[in-house]
């Protein structure tokens, strides 16, 4: 248990927080916080205060500081770090408060600094959680797969939204010169394009772009089709493929992520 | 599925070791046990035992190489200890790391996953924003689909690729939440 601690427990801050006990001298080292919690935990920690029962006047005046201190050094200070300032000072004076003496007796008063607490524990578990990827990260970078062969060169390319524009606007071109005899056409709404499309990714697996595109009668009809692609690759989890610039785009359901169970 | 097993072909174990260690040494992902059995056409079981022998082999004679399993598959990989030799013939420093905010969101996304921004603004008191866009770019986070709330927000959850950057068999390889809970105290 005590070898797992020192392999998680390790801190992000140990070379550049030193933040108050330097701020007098010439060389002003911040630490960099990720966030108010952050800087929260580790004022908590440097005044050896008790996470359970925080000295919530010592810290918010420490806290406080540490802001001035980013003004003073013409840091932006985020939005969230004056939140958390005024959340602070709202404990504090809740504090002052005299108790109401009606309170009933057997029941549990409310602590001003609970919920605070409460998401202080949550986030340190992310914390720590996020110093074992860190050292995972690490270790990975000690491994080193075989570099690529051959066949690699031709991996498919990821299309971008440009890519499918290109693809588009080649065949409105086509569409422009072959023009039929105009029928009154029944409208594709957006919804059953869509329903189309999922029916056929669904089926086939992977659709051309290309012939996709081509299969539709009118510019409407193409308009609504290509809508339909965006849409789908907005909300669904697809890729899009497309294996030489400029050629045709494949769109493919992507593997669902095996998720841990629980 | 009875039928077509007669048809197969009859390989030795020795051959399917070999054929399954040439597969996993040209294939530039981690390779699984379905598309190798399907690939070679034999049994899984068989597969996997074959990919067990070739693991062992490595091992028993202290190859430079090593079979590791990896998101979901196997890989050829060079062992740890080599790594600074690699490096130097490379001539490569290790990559940037993620910055503690992007790691932060990571571990959350990691976690709480389908998880929403707002969600992670609630768990780190921060916004995240330029976080999930750096983990997106590096591939590590996809959007798993919107959810049915008020203003449909955008769920996250891990990529493969933060299985193999992260080397983890699967999510389930992750050490729980609640263990970090002991630690903290």
């Amino acid at each position: 248990m005590d070898q797992e601690r020192e392999q998680y427990n390790f801190d992000f801050h140990k070379e550049n927080a030193q933040i108050v006990r330097d701020s007098e001298s010439v060389n002003i080292k911040i630490g960099d916080f990720a966030g108010p919690l952050d800087l929260l935990l580790f004022l908590i920690k440097q005044e050896q205060a008790n996470i359970f029962d925080i000295p919530i006047a010592r810290i918010t005046e420490k806290y406080l500081e540490y802001i001035r201190l980013m003004t003073r050094l013409d840091i932006t200070v985020a939005t969230d770090f004056l939140v958390m300032a005024a959340t602070l000072i709202e404990i504090k004076s809740k504090m002052l408060l005299p108790r109401d003496p009606k309170a009933v007796e057997d029941e549990e008063i409310d602590d001003p600094r609970q919920e605070l607490v409460d998401r202080l524990l949550e986030y340190e578990k992310f914390k720590t959680a996020a110093g074992m990827l860190y050292e995972r990260a690490t270790v990975e970078q000690a491994v080193f797969a075989r570099g690529p062969i051959e066949s690699d060169d031709n991996t498919e390319v990821d299309a971008s939204v440009f890519d499918i524009l290109t693809i588009f606007q080649k065949i409105v071109a086509r569409h422009v010169d072959e023009v039929k005899m105009e029928i009154e056409r029944e409208e594709i709404s957006l919804a059953d394009m869509l329903k189309t499309l999922k029916r056929r990714l669904f089926e086939e697996k992977e659709i051309s772009l290309l012939k996709f595109f081509e299969e539709m009668h009118s510019k409407r009809e193409l308009v609504t089709a290509f809508i339909a692609v965006l849409e789908i690759v907005r909300t669904e989890s697809v890729k899009l493929m497309q294996k030489v610039t400029f050629g045709d785009i494949i769109l493919r359901m992507s593997e669902p992520p095996a998720l841990a169970g629980g | 599925m009875e039928s077509a097993a007669e048809q197969k072909t009859v390989r030795t174990t020795a051959e399917l070791v070999a054929l399954v260690e040439a597969l996993i040494f040209v294939a530039d992902e981690p390779l699984t046990a379905k598309l190798l059995s399907e690939v070679l056409d034999d049994d899984r079981e068989r597969v996997l035992a074959a990919v067990e022998e070739l693991q062992r082999e490595y091992e028993s004679r202290e190859s430079g190489l090593q079979i590791r399993e990896i998101a979901g598959g196997w890989q050829l990989a060079t062992r740890t200890e080599f790594h600074e030799e690699i490096r130097t013939f490379l001539k490569t420093r290790p990559s940037a790391k993620l910055s503690i905010a992007s790691l932060e969101t990571l571990a959350v996304i990691a976690y709480k996953q389908p998880v929403t921004v707002p969600e992670i603004l609630e768990i780190r008191g921060v916004q995240s924003a330029s976080a999930i866009k750096t983990l997106l770019d590096k591939r590590l986070i996809v959007a798993k689909g919107r959810k049915e709330t008020v203003g449909r927000p955008m769920q996250y959850g891990t990529s493969k690729d933060f299985l193999i950057q992260f080397g983890l068999k699967d999510l389930s390889e992750l050490p729980s939440i609640e263990d970090f809970e002991d630690l903290v105290q």
